[in-house]
């Protein structure tokens, strides 16, 4: 029976409907010719998509959510289907966008369906053997790269930077935001449309969702501070807001149930629960144990007050009766933290608990260390951020907002962010927005005429007079304003330092990352330079007494551990009971070995020895 | 003078030339570089350098140079004709071996355009499949044909003793040095021509009286071992990681590679480095658990009761003592007067 199947299959196309397998058919190039057909007459769903493999001889028919399409001119026999007639009756209104889709002018094309067409970038190099037509010639890119501007005159691989640095952006990330309760936002303080825009950023209607500002941007170098990728930024422009953000961080708290009936109780804890922080700690909360909206909260604050029943029943006071000893267990902030409490949320966890959400509010100012990039894959940290009266201005009394090295420019290639920077001062000299769209945006022709026009040098360059001696600097220097954006990296949620501080629990060594203040972590290579130089001391420095050094009794007749007796307030060796030990020095974790290697059968003993 | 440049006593020269060879070897390029002609793809860089430090006993593309006398290395067609020579082939490149079961025979038939191509003749066929028959009859066949008849010799039934000659039979050389395959004609920068081929034979390709043994090379290190001794080995070791090292336009002082192989070849034979070689054999049971397969050699420590003296760095960095290099092995020599 089955082998009787497959001879009836054999030879036949497969036909796949959003990856189940349906049946067969024998034609399959024509079936899928005449499905096409049909969903360009309307009557068949245009949001379907076919595909014919045509060496697997298998039609994938796709009809399912999630797809990304796009949409293409239908050619045929070399011929356009958007005749000048339709584009007549379009430019006047007369036919919209869906009517082109339903008369089969236009239609959408997924990533499987691509594959059997043959598309021509421009209405002139059409053949008969083009079957669509790209739309617009900037339709190639993507969504984040259809918003950079003059991704021609950039260097490929800038490109995908740009790309990657767009999508750590800072800026309005939704404009409901303020209804959100995110766990970790930002939104920027004065959020700017650019001054060169593209086709995509337009359509993407992104200038809701801005996320960055039209600096000033002067390209020279700045008595080193803006060496190696470094920028300076002008004091007084983030002194009125520039670049700057409101970090928002939602803390939540939930009543946890626990078997056996008992639950958490969102309240201010009395001073008989275990674990009570002081009364200091709990000045924020209101009565129901919450903190109060707009209070200001720094350091290791509790936000949301919350008991726990007891980790065991068996707490028995002295006389007998079962003592009800309920278990600190609210929220505080992170340590190091400060800001403003911004909204706070009383709801119902899916558990069908009661849940706390807390908004927290702060702000970050632009500081040194902090990282901007403009579109063109541009990245820079704050090298130095200098009063505006120290900045060089130019005769008309600009003073640039951040200061460029010119060395980012030549070996990265990224002509574009020039190009822009003309676009911005054009725009701005003229009033408007500057198309930047890739291959048909305004050209540097276009850019020094309406410079020319402001009566501006047409190259962008200007005389430019040092703020701190007043004269003036012996090059022109190239100015404008540039679209930057301000990226998620800033030094006031990195910076981490620490001398002394929590240890680990099992191996006594300092606590790793950020998060639990750790240290850092002197590694193996860094050991080996060391031992390299020849510097002992050192060594043993950071891999003893600065970590996990303790001392312990070894006994000088077996070589085992000794312990402490309290009792007799002696230390004994437990393995032979002999008094005979003396202190030695040695890293917790030689402890922790010895007592591993005890642990598999094998009595490792430390035989002592006069030091020479 | 040459006193100021000594290094100081207690230095850590074995941690600064791993240090000295492991800083280039990051940046290593998967690059291969071409020889001419001879086995395309001759691993250099970091597979190489691996290999050399492992003491493998083949490397993966053996190499052999092999210059002449004064008599044949002049001229390029004397120097084509020795490689001919040398070159090796065998049976089953040039003939098929065929099993006549039913006849108890063996018949090898000569291919005509590969013998051509390879210049073997039908003689030189015909004397190998009589070395490999041994006292077996070999008859002279149809077609360029030799038959072997295969009779019956102790215990073993003919049929098995058919099957192995005829194994043997196609791995027979009939002419050329065996190991020695794709044997070339190189020019030097100086002018002169030499052999290069892929494998190695030292022993035989030296008993030809056109070779100069005197400058045969290989960059097998264990053929040289076996050939020259523990010195010459050491030195090829040597020549060897320093080859790596220039062809990525890598400076390593020498001195460090020097200490490198000495320290693989101190024992008059080649020890790789890691678990097996020179890292398995260090004095300290801790030093040696720190490496690598810590519990096999902390249960061994303990069935053989071994003691650990503490000598080594990391012996001494895991009971947390002051390591034995630089400033910590400085001692004291002379006792104050009281």
């Amino acid at each position: 029976m089955a082998e009787e199947k497959k001879k009836r299959k054999r030879g036949k196309c497969a036909i796949y409907v959003n990856g189940n397998l349906v049946g067969f058919h024998a034609d399959g190039a024509g079936l899928v010719q005449r499905m096409r057909e049909k969903r360009r007459v309307n009557e068949l769903n245009y949001e379907t998509n076919t595909y014919y493999n045509e060496r697997a001889n298998e039609i994938h028919i796709n009809t399912d959510a999630g797809r990304v399409r796009k949409p293409y001119v239908v050619v045929e026999n070399g011929k356009s289907r958007l005749t000048p007639e339709i584009l007549k009756k379009v430019e006047a209104g007369q036919l919209t966008w869906e009517h082109l889709i339903k008369m089969g002018v236009i239609e959408y094309l997924d990533a499987e369906e691509e594959e059997n067409t043959y598309i021509a970038m421009t209405e002139e190099e059409l053949t008969p053997e083009h079957t669509h037509l790209e739309s617009v010639l900037s339709a190639i890119f993507g969504i984040t790269s259809s918003m950079l501007p003059y991704p021609e005159h950039n260097s490929g691989p800038r490109i995908t930077m740009a790309c990657s640095m767009t999508k750590q952006s800072l800026g309005v990330y939704a404009n409901n935001f303020s209804q959100r309760f995110d766990t970790r936002a930002y939104i920027m303080y004065y959020p700017q449309q650019p001054l060169v825009q593209t086709d995509g950023y337009k359509v993407l209607d992104m200038k809701k969702k801005a996320a960055g500002q039209n600096f000033v941007v002067a390209i020279t170098t700045y008595k080193g501070y803006n060496m190696g990728d470094g920028v300076v930024v002008n004091r007084s422009a983030i002194d009125r807001g520039l670049g700057r953000v409101m970090m928002f961080k939602t803390y939540d708290s939930e009543e946890r149930l626990y078997p056996g009936g008992q639950k958490d109780k969102i309240e201010i804890p009395g001073p008989d629960t275990v674990g009570f922080r002081g009364e200091e700690a709990y000045r924020h909360l209101d009565d129901d144990g919450v903190v109060h909206p707009e209070s200001k909260v720094e350091g290791k604050v509790v936000l949301v007050g919350k008991t726990s029943p007891p980790r065991f029943l068996e707490e028995i006071s002295v006389f007998g009766v079962v003592e009800e000893k309920k278990r600190e267990s609210s929220l505080s902030m992170k340590s190091g933290e400060k800001g403003v409490v911004d909204s706070v949320m009383v709801t119902e966890a899916p558990s069908g608990n009661r849940l706390v959400k807390i908004r927290m509010r702060g702000e970050k100012v632009p500081e040194v260390g902090d990282k901007f990039a403009s579109r063109h894959g541009q990245k820079g940290v704050v090298g130095l951020m200098l009063p505006e009266e120290d900045m060089p201005f130019t005769k008309d009394g600009i003073v640039p907002d951040l200061i460029l090295n010119p060395h980012a420019i030549p070996s990265r290639m990224t002509a574009g962010h020039l190009l822009e920077t003309l676009g911005g001062k054009a725009a701005s000299m003229k009033g408007g927005i500057m198309d930047g769209t890739a291959f048909t945006g305004n050209t540097e022709e276009d850019y020094a005429k309406a410079l020319k026009e402001a009566g501006l040098d047409e190259h962008g360059e200007e005389w430019v007079y040092d703020g701190v001696t007043g004269k003036r600097i012996k090059m022109k220097l190239f100015i404008g304003p540039i679209y930057y954006q301000r990226l998620h990296h800033l030094v006031s949620n990195k910076m981490h330092a620490r001398s002394r501080g929590p240890v680990q629990l099992l191996t006594l060594q300092p606590t790793e990352g950020r998060a639990r203040e750790g240290g850092l972590r002197f590694g193996e290579m860094e050991r080996d330079c060391l031992i390299g130089y020849g510097a002992s001391m050192v060594v043993r420095e950071r891999l003893l007494e600065e970590s996990d050094k303790t001392r312990q009794y070894v006994c000088q007749e077996c070589g085992m551990l000794a312990h402490h007796d309290v009792v007799k307030n002696k230390y004994l060796c437990s393995l032979c009971g002999s008094s005979d030990v003396v202190p030695i020095e040695m890293s917790y974790a030689f402890k922790l070995l010895l007592g591993e290697i005890r642990s598999m059968f094998i009595l490792p003993r430390i035989l002592l020895k006069e030091k020479a | 003078m040459a006193k100021k440049e000594t290094i100081n006593p207690y230095s850590a020269v074995g941690i600064v030339a791993a240090q000295s060879l492991g800083e280039p070897g990051t940046q290593m390029t998967m690059r291969t570089f071409h020889y001419a002609g001879v086995a395309e793809h001759v691993p250099t860089g970091l597979p190489r350098l691996i290999e050399l430090v492992d003491a493998k006993k083949e490397p993966k593309k053996p190499l052999i140079n092999i210059y002449l006398k004064s008599a044949h290395s002049r001229s390029e067609a004397k120097a084509a004709e020795f490689a001919d020579k040398i070159e090796s082939v065998h049976l089953s490149e040039v003939a098929d071996v065929r099993e006549e079961m039913w006849k108890k025979n063996i018949v090898v038939r000569i291919r005509p355009e590969d013998a051509k191509a390879l210049r073997v003749t039908s003689a030189m066929v015909e004397k190998a499949v009589k070395k490999a028959a041994g006292a077996l009859e070999v008859e002279k066949g149809e077609e360029r044909a030799f038959v072997v008849k295969v009779r019956k010799e102790g215990d073993e039934p003919v049929l098995k003793s058919l099957r192995k000659l005829t194994g043997k039979l196609g791995k027979t050389l009939v002419k050329g040095i065996a190991g020695i395959k794709k044997a070339v004609v190189v020019r030097d920068a100086e002018g002169e021509y030499f052999v290069r081929a892929s494998g190695f034979n030292i022993k035989e390709v030296s008993a030809h009286e056109e070779v100069d043994a005197s400058r045969i090379y290989t960059n097998n290190v264990m053929e040289i071992l076996k050939v020259f001794g523990i010195e010459a080995a050491r030195k090829s070791l040597e020549m060897e990681v320093k080859q790596v090292m220039d062809l990525q336009n890598l400076a390593v002082d020498p001195r460090h590679i020097m200490l490198l192989t000495d320290a693989m070849c101190a024992d008059g034979k080649v020890k790789s480095i890691g678990r097996h070689g020179l890292s398995g054999e260090k004095a300290g049971v801790l030093g040696r658990a720190a490496f690598e397969e810590t519990i096999k050699h902390l249960v061994n420590a303990a069935v053989t009761a071994e003691e650990d003296n503490l000598v080594g760095v990391t012996e001494n960095i895991i009971v947390g003592q002051t390591i034995p290099i630089g400033t910590g092995k400085i001692r004291l020599r002379m006792k104050a007067k009281k």
